[in-house]
């Protein structure tokens, strides 16, 4: 049982913090241009799509990821030198609009350069077994995820808690026009805040790929995942995104595994069967309401 | 003046009209809405669907029963609401003759009631829902493949005949998913450990794994078609289980599009099919070599199930000499089944499902070294579906 729960944990915490690193760009973005971008799934479609495509050709996993972080930048520094930059000053419903439009574009492009079929993306050799962690076995790959996972928090966490640039982002976050009246090129800022979230979204993208599948439309699920953990953990606060990313990926993890058999023990196995993963899949969005009623903010949010 | 110019202009318009009609009444061609997964983690079933109805169509020298055939090709992205809306508009306005093409049940039991009341014939490739084997069967629906239950009734067969005594089910959460578990228990009657349904169209298993090795099942089945099934068997690999317990999948969830996708690990593995690749009659032979010729691969169960829904509606149009608004009479020539399966001999219910054999096959390797299926012996022989006796088709 304890063994049950422990992987189940590592499940979650693996999930957790892949949801992260795309909540990490999102509620930067949101937060300190009060800019709503719905793009940024794409953003993590084309990471795993050139991961894809830059594994194939070079042979190289790491390469891949590599390729992957880098052209995704650079696509959202040309995103948000074109249009984004047009759309702050806007209300949130023109941004919306704007960039649900991009979501289009995005997908539709990704269909004609590599169809509609998913694209194969494997996981490498070295990773593809299972390792033998205290009485079980987990696989490889999915401990690989939570090192990045992890690594990328903490790296992430001094760049913001403990150097200037984090130091301004926090500022611009919690009062942009004051930011800018005391010299901080905000507008700099907002694309470099862009193109670093790009790159976490193709991180993401390029260790997923191997575990779910390369194929179009694939950012838009995870995106209303990372909205919900942005609401959940405040928005701008990168804090708030990593624990609200834990929170998502333990409970619907531990819910998915734990519902149907706890439903078993006063339900009749028919109605536990079906209702189980129905409920199970509404879970953090019970969460989500229970943060909002309670702290309406979020658990942590940057401006207060 | 100006009068004149309008009256002619709209007595030439009444002209065009009849016209139109007067081509309507001799019909020189046949309409088929093709509506099907082509994107998405499905697809690969829809894409198959496809090429084998199209290499059907070329076969026959793009004719059905000798009338020019239109086949207008939709994808319905898995989603009910575009499979309604893409149905209304080939049904309103494009009045197709048949409709075909539809992979997932949910979906065809979401379009079937438009389709119905249009009197429109559905030639189904794929989906095979128990409910339109039942009580809800209509004259309108054929299924040219299977009922849902069946090939999932032959891995339980199996399974129990080999003695397992302790199987978790793994199915996703809709009406197919539902159709496989009862199928599986129906001929499987030891432990089962857990029943467990995924969310259709789920891609990480990670939560589920880990409650099967917790069970410690000497056997897992599982039902997933297309890209969630090469996922789970993917990781199911990566999580060691595949050491302490057996897999055991329907051919849907071991066939050419899953193997060319997971490769070694599916060696060995076990699975139930009503037909195989290695069929020994002249059309399997003469389907399987065009359709590597024309596509590259080999064709799955899929593929050979949209060459013959094409097949069907040849011999249906040709039997009723291109007289496609007597329904009556093309329900009749429909449930008369004048053409040669590439999978033998099989016969309709009185529900419209098939009657037939379901074989079991194993992967392994073929003379070239490909990782294939190859036909082991027969599961059942003249198999029906257990719901033909709750329809009484009106």
């Amino acid at each position: 049982m304890t063994q049950l729960i422990l992987e189940q944990a590592l499940n979650g915490l693996q999930f957790g913090l892949m949801l992260f690193l795309l909540a990490a760009g999102l509620t930067l973005v949101f937060g300190i241009m009060d800019m709503i971008n719905l793009a940024h799934g794409s953003l993590y479609m084309v990471g795993a799509y050139l991961a894809a495509a830059a594994t194939q050709a070079s042979g190289s996993f790491i390469i891949g990821i590599g390729a992957a972080m880098l052209g995704t930048a650079l696509l959202g520094v040309l995103i948000e030198v074109t249009l984004l930059r047009r759309l702050y000053a806007r209300n949130h419903l023109a941004q919306v609009l704007a960039t649900f439009a991009l979501i289009l574009i995005a997908n539709e492009s990704v269909r004609m350069i590599w169809g509609a079929q998913p694209v194969l993306l494997n996981t490498p050799d070295e990773l593809s077994g299972p390792v033998s962690l205290v009485g079980f076995f987990y696989p490889a790959y999915r401990l690989l995820i939570i090192g990045v996972g992890a690594l990328v928090a903490a790296l992430l966490y001094v760049l913001v808690a403990r150097t200037r640039v984090g130091m301004w982002v926090r500022a611009g976050a919690s009062n942009r026009e004051m930011t800018e009246a005391l010299g901080v090129n905000v507008r700099l800022l907002f694309t470099a805040v862009l193109a670093f979230g790009a790159a976490l979204c193709a991180l993401a993208g390029a260790l997923l790929g191997p575990l779910l599948a390369v194929q179009v439309g694939m950012g838009e699920s995870i995106l209303i995942l990372a909205f919900v953990v942005i609401v959940i953990g405040g928005i701008g606060s990168i804090r708030g995104a990593l624990v609200g990313s834990l929170l998502v990926g333990l409970v619907d993890t531990l819910g998915r595994a734990a519902l149907p058999s706890l439903l078993r023990t006063f339900l009749s196995s028919e109605t536990a069967s079906s209702l189980g993963p129905a409920l199970a899949s509404i879970l953090i969005y019970v969460l989500m309401v229970a943060v909002l009623f309670w702290r309406p903010e979020g658990l942590f949010p940057a401006r207060s | 003046m100006r009068h004149t110019k309008y009256l002619s202009l709209l007595a030439a318009l009444l002209v065009l009209g009849t016209s139109i009609h007067a081509a309507e009444a001799a019909r020189t061609s046949v309409k088929v809405g093709f509506l099907s997964t082509l994107s998405g983690p499905g697809a690969g079933l829809g894409v198959d669907i496809r090429d084998g109805f199209n290499l059907a169509i070329k076969h026959l020298n793009g004719k059905l029963g000798g009338l020019t055939a239109e086949v207008l090709i939709v994808d319905d992205q898995q989603k009910p609401e575009v499979a309604q809306q893409a149905t209304e508009k080939f049904l309103k306005k494009d009045k197709v003759d048949f409709m075909t093409g539809i992979v997932f049940s949910n979906l065809m039991l979401a379009v079937g009631p438009a389709v119905f009341d249009n009197k429109t014939f559905y030639i189904s490739a794929n989906a095979g829902p128990s409910q339109y084997a039942g009580e809800q069967c209509n004259p309108f629906f054929f299924n040219v493949a299977w009922q849902n239950d069946n090939l999932h009734e032959a891995v339980g067969k199996y399974v129990q005949g080999k003695g397992f005594k302790n199987v978790v089910l793994v199915a996703p959460n809709y009406p197919g998913g539902k159709d496989a578990m009862v199928g599986f228990k129906r001929f499987y009657k030891g432990k089962v450990g857990e029943e467990i349904y995924t969310k259709l169209g789920q891609l990480d298993y990670a939560a589920e794994l880990a409650q099967i090795r917790s069970l410690k099942p000497d056997a897992v089945f599982f039902f997933l078609p297309g890209g969630m099934g090469i996922n789970f068997v993917k990781q199911f690999v990566a999580a060691g289980l595949s050491a302490d317990s057996q897999l055991f999948a329907p051919g849907f969830s071991a066939d050419e599009d899953v193997i060319k996708a997971v490769g070694a690990p599916m060696l060995g593995m076990f699975n139930s099919s009503h037909w195989a690749h290695d069929m020994e009659n002249a059309e399997n032979k003469r389907f399987v070599a065009d359709f590597q010729k024309e596509y590259g691969r080999l064709p799955s169960l899929y593929a050979s199930q949209g060459y013959d829904a094409a097949l069907m509606m040849d011999a249906g149009v040709r039997d009723v000499k291109g007289k496609l608004d007597d329904k009556e009479a093309l329900r009749k020539a429909l449930e008369a089944k004048h053409f040669k399966s590439v999978r033998g001999e099989f016969k309709f219910n009185t529900n419209h499902y098939p009657v037939q054999n379901y074989y079991l096959r194993v992967i392994g390797k073929d003379a070239q070294g490909r990782i294939t299926n190859k036909t082991m012996g027969t599961i059942f022989t003249n198999h029906a579906d257990a719901y033909v006796a709750q329809c009484k088709m009106k």
